[in-house]
This record gives C-alpha cells, sequence and structure tokens, in this order.
C-alpha cells in the first residue's frame, strides 16, 4: 500500500491532506509509520522495525496497524490499490 | 536498549465545531497508586478485577460529614446503611467512628448483632420484618421503623407474648418537592396516614413512640428537599406533642446524599455540581433549630447516609482484554469488569483512569465489559488514553451498592481488599471459588451420569 505523494507530514504529528483540505492529528507512533510508508516500506518491515524500539508483540501490532491503515484508507490518506 | 512503551497507532481528524463550554477535562494523570500501595502490585498478589476499599478515604469522609452536623446542630448521631455496604470490615470502621446500625432485612440485622453492634443501637427498618425479626428485635430493645399497619398490627400482637415494650418510629412519606416522590415506604404525610399511624401507636397504649423517620429518595440533587423533610417531621413531633404531651426522642431524616458519582446524561461531573455534605446539614439543622422545640428537648437528629459515606472509598481495578472497532467504526475496549460486578453502572459514568502512563493521545471508546450479553456496557462513551491489551486501569467511587448488589454470573466475584491506615493491605472478602459455589448445588443420584 502507499500513501498519498501530496500527503504533508509534520514531526509533531500534524496531517493535511490537500485534496480535501481536511486535517488530522497523529500520534508519534503513527507519525513514525506514516514516515516509514511513504519509505514505501513493506508491512513486515515496519512491524519488524517497531517492534524493535517498542514493547509490543506481533500479532498485537498488526492488529493494531491493520487498524491504523483502515482509518486511512477511510480518510482517503492512502491510494488505492 | 530498554523498549519504549507501546502505543497504538492513532489517527485523528481535526474537526472545528462549536466550542464546548462544559468541555470535561481529559484523564492527565494515571492512578497508579490507592493510598501508598501500586495497582500493578494489587492486581499481582490478588488478581484482576479486584475491589479495593481505602479506610483513610471512609474514615475522613465520615468525619466531615459528622463536622458538617455537628457544627451546625447539637445532637447527631450516624447509624451505617448496611445495605450500601455490609462488608463486616467497612462496617466496623463505622461502628468504631461510633455510628450506629441501620438494616433492612433479618440477615443485615444478625450481621449488625455479629459485629457487636448492641441491639438498642441498631435501627431496624424495611417493610418485610418477619415474626422471628420483631420478636429478635423486641427483645433486643432495638428501634424499629414502623413501615406500614400490618406491621404495626404485629406489633400490638407481639406485645400480648413479650413482655417488653417494642421501642418504635413510624417511616413517614412525604411530598418534598422532588420527583419522583418516594410514596411506596411508610406512611403518608400529606393525606393524615401519618397521624391515623401515630394515634394508633398512642392509643394501643404497647409500646414506645420515640422517634420519627423518613427517606425521601436516593441521589439527591436538591439539599432543599430535606430543609421542608424535616420541618414536615417536626411538625408531626410537635403535634404529638400537644395533642398526647409526648416528646419523641429523635429524628430521623433516612439517607439519600450522593456521591462524587456523575450520573448519566448529567452535563458536569457530579463532583462539581452534586451537592456536599454542608449543603444538606445547613437545610436540616436550620429546619429543626427553626422549628418551635424547646431548647432543652431537640430531638436527636439521625442519619442513615450510606452513599455518600462510602462511594469514594471504593475503586474497582481491572484489565484491558482486547480492543476493537465496531461496524460503525467506533472505537471499543472490552475489560474484564461487568455489569454482574459493577451493578451502578446501569445509573453512573463511572470515572475510568489507566494505571500507568500515558499520552495525551485520547479516543472515544465504548467500554464492554466481558460477558458474553448485549447489555454489558460499563461507558457507552468515554474519552479514554490509549489502552493496550493487558493494561490495568482503576474505575473511581464504587465503594456503595456493588459489594451488596453485585451478581455471581458466568464467573466468580473477586477478591475485595482493604488498605488500612497503615498502607497494609488486609483481605476481607475472598474471591470465590467453584467449591465456595458448588457447595449451594445438589445433584440428584439419577442425573449423575451420562452418556454422550
Amino acid at each position: 500500500m502507499k500513501i498519498k505523494p501530496n500527503i504533508a507530514v509534520s514531526d509533531s504529528g500534524f496531517v493535511f491532506n490537500p485534496d480535501t483540505g481536511e486535517s488530522f492529528t497523529v500520534n508519534p507512533i503513527g507519525v513514525e509509520i506514516i514516515n516509514l510508508l511513504k519509505e514505501n516500506k513493506e508491512t513486515s518491515e515496519i512491524s519488524n522495525q517497531v517492534r524493535v524500539k517498542y514493547t509490543v508483540d506481533q500479532p498485537t501490532f498488526e492488529k493494531d496497524f491493520d487498524d491504523f491503515i483502515g482509518l486511512m484508507r477511510n480518510y482517503s490518506l492512502i491510494e488505492n490499490d | 536498549m530498554e523498549k519504549l512503551r507501546y502505543e497504538r497507532p492513532l489517527i485523528k481528524r481535526l474537526e472545528s465545531e462549536m466550542p464546548n463550554k462544559f468541555g470535561m477535562k481529559a484523564e492527565h494523570f494515571p492512578k497508579s497508586h490507592i493510598d501508598g500501595v501500586a495497582v500493578k502490585d494489587l492486581i499481582e498478589a490478588h488478581g484482576s478485577p479486584l475491589f479495593v476499599l481505602s479506610e483513610k478515604t471512609i474514615r475522613n469522609t465520615y468525619q466531615r460529614a459528622k463536622k458538617a452536623f455537628s457544627t451546625r446542630y447539637p445532637k447527631v448521631q450516624f447509624a451505617w446503611s448496611y445495605k450500601t455496604n455490609y462488608m463486616d470490615a467497612v462496617c466496623n470502621i463505622y461502628h468504631q467512628e461510633g455510628s450506629w446500625a441501620e438494616v433492612v432485612s433479618g440477615f443485615e440485622y444478625d450481621k449488625a448483632i455479629k459485629n457487636g453492634v448492641p441491639g438498642k443501637r441498631i435501627i431496624f427498618n424495611g417493610p418485610d420484618k418477619t415474626i422471628a425479626d420483631l420478636t429478635k428485635a423486641i427483645q433486643n430493645e432495638s428501634l424499629i421503623h414502623i413501615d406500614h399497619l400490618d406491621e404495626l398490627y404485629t406489633i400490638v400482637e407481639l406485645t400480648e407474648t413479650i413482655k417488653k415494650r417494642p421501642r418504635v418510629a413510624i417511616r413517614v412519606n412525604m411530598d418534598t418537592g422532588v420527583y419522583p416522590m418516594w410514596d411506596r415506604f411508610g406512611f403518608n404525610y400529606e393525606n393524615g396516614q401519618a397521624w391515623d399511624a401515630l394515634n394508633k401507636i398512642m392509643a394501643s397504649g404497647k409500646m414506645d413512640l420515640i422517634g420519627l423517620h423518613t427517606h425521601i429518595g436516593t441521589f439527591m440533587l436538591s439539599a432543599k428537599a430535606y430543609g421542608v423533610a424535616a420541618r414536615k417531621l417536626a411538625d408531626l413531633a410537635l403535634g404529638l406533642k400537644r395533642k398526647y404531651n409526648h416528646e419523641v426522642k429523635y429524628i430521623d431524616l433516612g439517607g439519600g446524599f450522593p456521591s462524587k458519582n456523575t450520573l448519566k446524561g448529567a452535563y458536569l461531573p457530579g463532583n462539581d455540581t452534586n451537592p456536599v455534605f454542608d449543603d444538606f446539614a445547613e437545610e436540616i439543622a436550620s429546619a429543626l433549630l427553626n422549628a418551635e422545640f424547646s431548647p432543652d428537648a431537640l430531638p436527636l437528629l439521625i442519619l442513615e447516609t450510606g452513599r455518600a459515606l462510602v462511594d469514594d472509598a471504593g475503586f474497582l481495578l481491572g484489565t484491558v482484554i482486547s480492543n476493537k472497532r465496531s461496524s460503525k467504526g467506533k472505537r471499543s475496549t472490552i475489560i474484564d469488569i461487568g455489569v454482574n460486578l459493577l451493578f451502578t453502572s446501569f445509573w453512573y459514568d463511572h470515572k475510568i483512569t489507566p494505571a500507568q502512563d500515558f499520552t495525551h493521545f485520547n479516543e472515544e471508546t465504548t467500554v464492554f465489559g466481558p460477558l458474553c450479553m448485549n447489555i454489558d456496557v460499563i461507558r457507552e462513551s468515554a474519552v479514554l488514553p490509549l489502552l493496550n491489551k493487558g493494561d490495568h486501569f482503576v474505575i473511581h467511587t464504587v465503594g456503595a451498592y456493588n459489594m451488596t448488589q453485585w451478581m455471581q454470573f458466568i464467573t466468580l466475584r473477586p477478591r475485595i481488599v482493604l488498605i488500612g491506615l497503615d498502607e497494609k493491605v488486609h483481605i476481607i472478602r475472598e474471591a470465590e471459588t467453584m467449591d465456595s459455589f458448588n457447595k449451594f448445588e445438589n445433584m440428584p443420584d439419577y442425573l449423575k451420569k451420562f452418556e454422550l
């Protein structure tokens, strides 16, 4: 999956979608994930990186990741496959 | 390298809406300790869920209530409402503080006796007092608050065989300007039922009428209603003096004061809006002092406050089972505490605070219990920090009614611990076990075997 290229993300967690004019707030781990998505990292790679840094097991993170991506898709921040 | 605490990724759309002057303060700090004891340690040692009571809060709240009334009225007596929380350890804290016992059943009466309360210091309320209960109460010289005429006639009958004069009061119901008016207990003031009962007691000559009692409602948000109630009971007492030259010894205003909980549908947190002891004390004391009692014959003021005394001292600790998202996209969190343990969640929006550090990010969440029942909802909507599976949390203000109205349903009820003034943890009720549950069951022989 790919994040739309024109989505602006600040380090403080402010996300802006110029297509819709909508803005969002994202927590620090969400910002890390968005930045990894922008680098076209695969899901497994993102999962590994997060699990190295944070106290979370794989099933929990993958469930939360799917939920996060689902919301981003819902907000039209992810490109359609 | 030590790993960082995980918080699930969150994205929230920023929406500009009308500013909300009733904005609820989000949780800013975790509730990691109760009276100096770590929530994590409590759960490790005693399991999750776990009821925790704070002796310090119980005593402080009692002393605050006592001060509010005794600084305004010279003769005040509290009677601990057993039905609010009849854990023996809790009752005895109140008895140590000087509270009498207020009971509403034979079971509660026996509990008070077992706790060592002298019969004379037990107030016996309620509509269901059996002949055995009444006999015991008469013999022990307890204060019997008569609820209906059938009970009155039963007591008159009992005086034929028991050689003691029953010490009685009547319960009076009345219009105090609040809705709904509680008129199912006792005798009505406005339509003359109360006077009818008083006349019958006085005419019988077989019992000592020593008090007047009312209990006007529950979680009362109007202190003024108590002023009305006190004036009406004072009017009855003064009427007895005029008609029979009989002085009642006490006026019992019952209970009904609210705790700091927030009722469902309330705009503002109960902590900010509910009247406090001083408000009620001011109304009641003024009404009694301004009535026409002779200064040397002021009746004793009895209060049967339960909820307002113990609710804040109770905490329910639990653990997150799972986070889900509903079909409509709303976040839901499943916890290991259901409505079977937290009966009061049917009418309160209980405050829930994580027990570990969290960030300022939060999400509107429905909090579900673990029961396989659709009604098992602890909070329909709560703005909560991001809780992970396995995280612990504290539900506040659960000391009243939950430990007496809890239900054994699909699981066993947990331990209750008391944190003493010395910050030591005392188990005051063990967790139920399969054996303790099965003790009450019997299997007929012919049902013992089957083949599948």
